[in-house]
């Protein structure tokens, strides 16, 4: 016993960073939530939520509490232990492709050698929640949903697996840790030098999210509401729960493989340093924005409530601030890119949900058979001609001694040329297309 | 390292517990369920469900499953050669040209059956 806790002392940082996603995660999810129906608000020139805290800030919490306390229903003809379990799997598959990202140099539960591979592998498995819920509900609208999502998750796991090949050539490691360091390295984030690659990895992993334009497994015009048609209250949560934390997930690998991870912007360059006052600036600018909102509020509480936000903002600030002190920064070396590093880190899986939400409300919803189209007949070809281009690169920078700026522009033109074909032939091969009924 | 995946299985408990357990706990706040007669059918848009749901289903849907299965074991074969094409590890990167032909012949190997099931038509929906 003794033994046991020696051990578990040993490896306390992991096991904070394990109690800290389990924690946060479920909040951080409503607040996406809360993001989300303001951003569409937003676009769709409304206010969104506003009645529950100041500007719907606390709608999340009272959605929360809603759901938890709703009657639980299940069907008298399901399959009650798969019915049980099946919202289970798809979180913990969602939240378990957590534990080997890292989130800054200092928050990750484990490095591992094999990270990515894990990473991949683990939220992969979500997909058995999905198909289980929807066959144990026994309804058709659910069996519909989940053999759609099954086959949609499939058929664009391919590409977004070769795309992580494209960026993994050039990195030359699994572990999400050394990934970043070689972009750093590099002097360049991966983006850069392979974007087609970083397309294919965003729109095969709006597809595998089930977010629209791609989300038909849970189309409300089609199938009411997919593979959860059956599902209510917690149940019914803990799947929206899942979708939130793999869409956290994706848009981690996103930032880990092609966009630099924890490395701010022009991160090898000197010349850049006042990038480092950034995360301060917005904080403050954040804070001062609520606090300058405050009297506006129409009930005391709410100031009360934006004031004291305002202020966490100005400590945040502050915290993020105390490494650029020069004492501060001989002390804890490595606070600057601990603290920094999350900073960046988030800011960009943020960007990337942003870019998600935003195609979301601009597209209209592909129907099944352009997507099964659009994943087998444009994007797996061109994933794999974009792993051979960047190959072709780095052979040619390698042997021959091309430069980096020769070689990978002209393989990237190469890949566009080919996508360009495929895009092409498709179109071509939609206006021959005769559906039924027509003449 | 085995040991790197103690924490990882520690977590996983912790993330497979806590959805677990707050089902559990709340069912004591959240009213019981009284739900009798239609509220506990299947969802059909008001109308009685119309046959077993454990029937048949479009034979497309195993089509895509196998040939899943093909490419992504071709996706998990790349990962181990992407990752030695460009380690950083003495001694164990790959020779670039001899690997990129050897890749090239195994792609195209992947082309060829990919063109073949295209004129087969397997990679239509409708």
């Amino acid at each position: 016993m003794h033994a046991v806790i020696q051990y578990l002392i040993s490896i306390w940082v992991p096991l904070v960073c394990a109690l800290v996603i389990v924690g946060v995660l479920p909040l951080v999810t409503g607040y996406i939530v809360l993001m989300e129906r303001k951003v569409m608000a937003d676009m769709q020139a409304r206010l969104g939520p506003m009645r529950v805290g100041p500007h719907g800030l606390l709608q999340p919490i009272a959605d929360a509490v809603k759901l938890l306390i709703k009657e639980d229903i299940i069907p008298d003809e399901a399959d009650k232990a798969i019915f049980w379990i099946a919202p289970l799997i798809s979180v913990t598959a969602g939240m378990l492709a957590m534990s080997a990202l890292a989130i800054g140099p200092w928050f990750q539960i484990a490095d591992l050698n094999v990270g990515l591979l894990f990473i991949v592998g683990i939220s992969a498995l979500g997909i058995f929640g999905i198909v289980l819920g929807g066959w144990s509900s026994n309804s058709h609208y659910s069996l519909l949903g989940a053999l759609r999502s099954a086959a949609q998750l499939v058929s664009y796991e391919t590409a977004a697996g070769m795309a992580v090949v494209g960026a993994l050539l050039l990195a030359g490691t699994l572990s999400t840790r050394e990934i970043v360091t070689a972009q750093g390295d590099y002097g360049t984030w991966f983006i850069f030098a392979a974007p087609v690659g970083f397309f294919i990895y965003v729109v095969a992993s709006i597809a595998e999210t089930n977010r629209a334009p791609f989300d038909l497994p849970e189309a409300e015009s089609e199938l009411v509401a997919g593979y959860m048609t059956e599902y209510s209250g917690f149940r019914w949560a803990l799947y929206f729960l899942a979708e939130y934390t793999n869409m956290v997930v994706v848009a981690s690998i996103a930032t880990t493989l092609f966009l630099g991870g924890w490395l701010r912007p022009f991160a090898g360059t000197p010349a850049f340093n006042f990038l480092d006052y950034f995360p301060s600036a917005l904080m403050i600018f954040v804070g001062a924005y609520c606090l300058y909102r405050a009297p506006k509020q129409p009930v005391k509480v709410q100031q009360l409530f934006m004031m004291v936000l305002g202020l966490a903002f100005f400590g945040v600030a502050l915290i993020l601030a105390a490494p650029l002190i020069g004492r501060v920064n001989d002390m804890l070396p490595g606070l600057k890119p601990g603290l920094h590093g999350a900073f960046w880190f988030l800011l960009k899986v943020g960007s990337y949900i942003y870019l998600f939400m935003w195609l979301r409300f601009t597209f209209p919803r592909y129907r099944f058979d352009q997507l099964m189209r659009l994943g087998w007949q444009f994007l797996i070809p061109l994933s794999i001609v974009n792993v051979m281009g960047i190959g072709l690169a780095l052979v040619l920078h390698r042997q021959w001694g091309w430069s980096h700026w020769t070689a990978f522009p002209l393989t990237t033109a190469l890949t566009l040329l080919v996508a360009g074909w495929l895009g092409w032939a498709g179109e071509k091969k939609d206006k021959e297309h005769v559906f039924v009924g027509e003449s | 390292m085995p040991t790197q995946y103690i924490p990882i299985f520690i977590f996983a408990a912790l993330a497979a517990a806590f959805p677990a357990v707050t089902l559990v706990i709340f069912r004591l706040i959240r009213p019981t369920p009284v739900a009798v007669g239609a509220k506990l059918k299947p969802y059909e848009c008001g109308v009685e469900a119309e046959g077993d749901t454990r029937g048949r289903y479009s034979v497309r849907f195993y089509i895509v499953a196998i040939l899943f299965v093909i490419f992504d074991v071709e996706t998990t074969f790349l990962f181990p050669w992407a990752v030695l094409f460009s380690t950083r590890e003495e001694g164990f990167r790959l020779e670039p040209v001899f690997a990129l032909a050897s890749m090239f012949v195994f792609l195209g190997i992947l082309i060829i059956g990919y063109i073949w099931l295209f004129r087969k038509g397997a990679l239509e929906w409708v």
